[in-house]
């Protein structure tokens, strides 16, 4: 039952669009004010995804295998929270999550943007609903989450048990708050081009959007993050896999975005920048759909390879590129007023220098991903690209990179000069002492750690001073490059000081090295409700005589029958201490992975802080000089 | 000029992506590795169980259609799990089955041949297991199925009803 409301709402849905481009198109011209009926119209076209979306819901909870995505991903035994949860853990589900989130962010936007021109709201609203009829002919048309299926079967195929866990629960909802903002972004750029609306007025309207998306969109990744790093077992938290680059491309272009917004709302330039941006960030975010979901890459997050469904998106996503790129050669004009030099030391220059190092970052990695598609196509040569390509290429530009946003915001627009030379130079002392006393013993490049350490002490103590002397009442950035400093610190350290013993051991066995002492326990058996969990209990003595009881896990679950292996992970503010194990086939022995990862808590902290220094720029009525 | 010279490089490049997506698409992404059947045995010398004889792998498998490759010990529980099975198959005429003893006491395993039955028409002597590892194999029991000196199968693990089946269905 829920299933047919759910389907003819879609349906409903559609038509809405068109009766809402109708409206707009009529209303463009005739009044000075934006009719009421068209934002009556767009809230009916939420309201008719919010049901259809509470329909495949109600299915999910109420395990109505008579419909096909829930048939396939749930089981009546699942946690009510993970049939909640495998709505959106699917293919079908997760596009009507999207769909959803593309009205829901449409009619806030006509709601918060009363002051601005009709035009071009009309505008934004036709550009947007452009997307939005993409995306439901798309999910009608190819990936219908309320298939019928006969005879309704007794029990259904359960979800994946990787894909049961409490942060990705919400990790797609969150991330697509950040992807599916963008299309906002994309549709008011394209929007302010068209009727010449790229004022100082604008960029503040449409940074809050920049901003919220942003937001979004680093805590999506970040839960993506915790996920790997808690539940894959094996010990990493960022693994350069397909699915995570081409989530991390459109934040490289956020990013630079957000900067260049705030440029814009100061002083009018850089307007070119602001407007490929805009649409470079969603032809981001829709070509991560493309790759993800069409199973042209092969990756957790490939749901069925289905080629109907990638040409689909493929035919979509270059029809956006090029209606997007002709918009912007026929209607843009970029500023005529070269009276505005760029003197060698001021914000606007530190600014594009942050702009041309991410998008070196930001090919690098879209290289690095498209890459081997590339290769297989016209060579028919297989590759994978893996973290050495990645970490050689991106690394070392990071020196140059944490120092220019060191110095950057201490910079006055047009033309200033550099102050408090002597602090600059003191704490650059500082920190190479400091780098070279933690690299010295250590036997790996010397040279290369040492000033790559060096440059993010730097940035940590400049912005950590900058923020005790509250000269540059510039909180949030200030928050940002201190949190960013704090990640690339506690990133390599992680690096550096990871330490990790693989040993296969049986019960009451004593694996035995010269820093650290595991001795496996024993072992205990324990139903759930749709998993069967082997405890194993290990006492791990280190070098101090510092005891710690591990307990990892391998679940064996029912429905799909899979195994999964469960780390324990013994966080505190310095280390975490990780172990997990695994069957070794046909023997008693366990396989123990144990590792010590330092200042991990540390990489998620300084990312939430991140997120904050966003929230604190939005929250803030204006930004400072 | 120049404003012409952009927007058709742009569509250009724009239209090669496209083209090698669509292309991408067609591939299958499945990576299934090569399957290694079809693989010359190794070549090594070693020593005939009973009697301590030098013999090479050359004069080991020759003559006969099919050899069935079995790598045992006395101490591993799986094997004497699986040595019914091999009991049985050396009943087969077209068959030789040759024993590797791996890694073994030379007593133990006598007894356990005496005990269980000699299913083998030649055993050799694997002691420091480094025959083993020139077969790829994983630990013990593991058996190979050979035909014109290649491994048409190869089993991990001990031999069951279904894998004796099998066998006797590639044998035919």
């Amino acid at each position: 039952m829920s299933s047919l409301i759910g389907y003819y709402s879609l349906i409903f849905g559609v038509g809405v669009s068109i009766l809402v481009i109708f409206f707009s198109i009529k209303n463009f011209n005739d009044t000075q004010k934006l009719d009421t009926k068209v934002i009556s119209l767009v809230f009916l076209q939420l309201l008719f995804v919010i049901i259809s979306f509470s329909g495949l819901i109600l299915s999910f909870v109420n395990s109505d295998f008579s419909n096909e995505t829930v048939f396939n991903h749930s089981h009546t035994t699942k946690p009510l929270f993970y049939k909640i949860a495998g709505t959106w853990g699917n293919h079908e589900g997760s596009l009507l999550l999207w769909l959803l989130v593309l009205t829901l962010f449409i009619f806030v936007f006509l709601l918060r943007s009363k002051n601005q021109p009709k035009q071009y709201k009309i505008l934004t609203l036709l550009f947007q609903q452009i997307i939005i009829v993409g995306f439901f002919i798309f999910l009608i048309q190819t990936s219908n989450p309320f298939n019928h299926v006969f005879p309704v079967p007794k029990e259904g195929l359960g979800l994946n048990p990787i894909l049961q866990d409490p942060a990705l629960a919400i990790h797609p909802p969150i991330l697509y708050l950040g992807y599916v903002g963008t299309s906002i972004i994309f549709s008011s750029a394209l929007a302010a081009v068209c009727s010449n609306n790229i004022t100082k007025m604008w960029a503040s309207h449409i940074k809050k959007w920049v901003l919220v998306s942003w937001i979004f969109l680093t805590l999506g990744i970040l839960l993506g993050s915790i996920w790997a790093y808690y539940e894959l077992g094996w010990g990493g938290f960022w693994f350069w896999d397909p699915v995570e680059n081409v989530s991390l491309m459109p934040w490289f272009a956020l990013t630079t975005l957000l900067h260049c917004v705030l440029v814009l709302e100061k002083k009018l330039i850089l307007t070119s920048w602001v407007v490929v941006l805009s649409i470079a960030t969603f032809t981001l975010s829709m070509c991560g759909t493309f790759l993800v979901r069409s199973g042209i890459l092969n990756s957790v997050h490939t749901f069925a390879n289905d080629p109907e469904r990638g040409l689909y998106i493929l035919i979509f996503l270059f029809i956006l590129i090029f209606l997007s790129f002709l918009i912007f050669l026929i209607f843009h004009k970029s500023e005529n007023n070269n009276s505005k030099t760029f003197y060698l030391l001021s914000k606007e220059t530190s600014i594009l220098v942050n702009n041309w190092f991410m998008m070196y970052f930001l090919s690098v990695v879209l290289i690095g991903t498209i890459y081997p598609i590339f290769l297989e196509v016209i060579s028919s040569q297989k590759i994978s690209v893996g973290p050495p390509f990645f970490n050689k290429l991106i690394l070392p530009f990071l020196i140059p990179f944490m120092l220019a946003m060191a110095i950057g915001p201490k910079l006055k627009w047009i033309k200033s000069d550099i102050e408090d030379k002597i602090y600059l130079i003191l704490f650059f002392v500082v920190s190479l002492i400091l780098s070279v006393l933690i690299i010295r013993n250590l036997d790996i490049n010397f040279l290369y750690n040492t000033i790559l350490i060096t440059a993010a002490f730097y940035l940590f103590f400049i912005t950590l001073r900058d923020f005790f002397q509250r000269k540059y009442r510039n909180l949030s950035q200030i928050t940002a490059h201190f949190s960013f400093s704090i990640l690339i610190l506690s990133i390599l350290f992680n690096n550096i000081f990871s330490s990790e013993v693989i040993t296969n051991l049986k019960i009451n066995e004593t694996y035995q090295a010269q820093s650290l002492k595991i001795n496996f326990e024993s072992i205990e058996q324990e139903n759930k409700q749709n998993f069967k969990a082997i405890r194993g209990k290990f006492i791990v003595e280190d070098q101090s005589g510092l005891i710690e009881v591990m307990q990892p896990e391998l679940r064996i679950y029912n429905q799909p029958n899979i195994v999964t292996s469960e780390a324990d992970i013994k966080t505190n503010i310095f280390t975490d201490k990780f172990m997990t194990m695994n069957y070794v086939q046909n023997q008693d022995y366990f396989n123990i992975r144990y590792q010590v990862k330092p200042f991990m808590i540390w990489i998620w902290i300084s990312t939430i802080l991140l997120c904050f220094s966003g929230c604190l720029s939005l929250v803030r009525k204006k930004y400072e000089n | 000029m120049k404003t012409k010279i952009f927007p058709i490089f742009l569509i250009f490049t724009f239209s090669i992506i496209f083209f090698v997506f669509y292309k991408g698409l067609q591939n299958t992404n499945v990576y299934t590795p090569a399957i290694k059947s079809e693989i010359e045995i190794p070549n090594f010398d070693t020593e005939e169980f009973f009697s301590k004889d030098k013999i090479n792998s050359d004069q080991i498998f020759i003559g006969s259609d099919y050899y069935l490759l079995n790598i045992w010990a006395s101490w591993c529980i799986p094997c004497k799990e699986e040595h019914k099975y091999l009991v049985d198959l050396s009943k087969k005429e077209n068959i030789k089955i040759i024993g590797q003893n791996y890694k073994d006491n030379f007593d133990n395993a006598k007894n356990f041949l005496i005990n269980l039955d000699n299913p083998y028409d030649l055993i050799f002597l694997d002691n420091d297991g480094t025959i083993a590892i020139e077969w790829g194999a994983y630990g013990v029991p593991e058996t190979f199925l050979i035909q014109n000196n290649k491994i048409i199968k190869k089993i991990i693990g001990p031999l069951n009803e279904k894998l004796l089946f099998e066998i006797k269905e590639l044998t035919q």
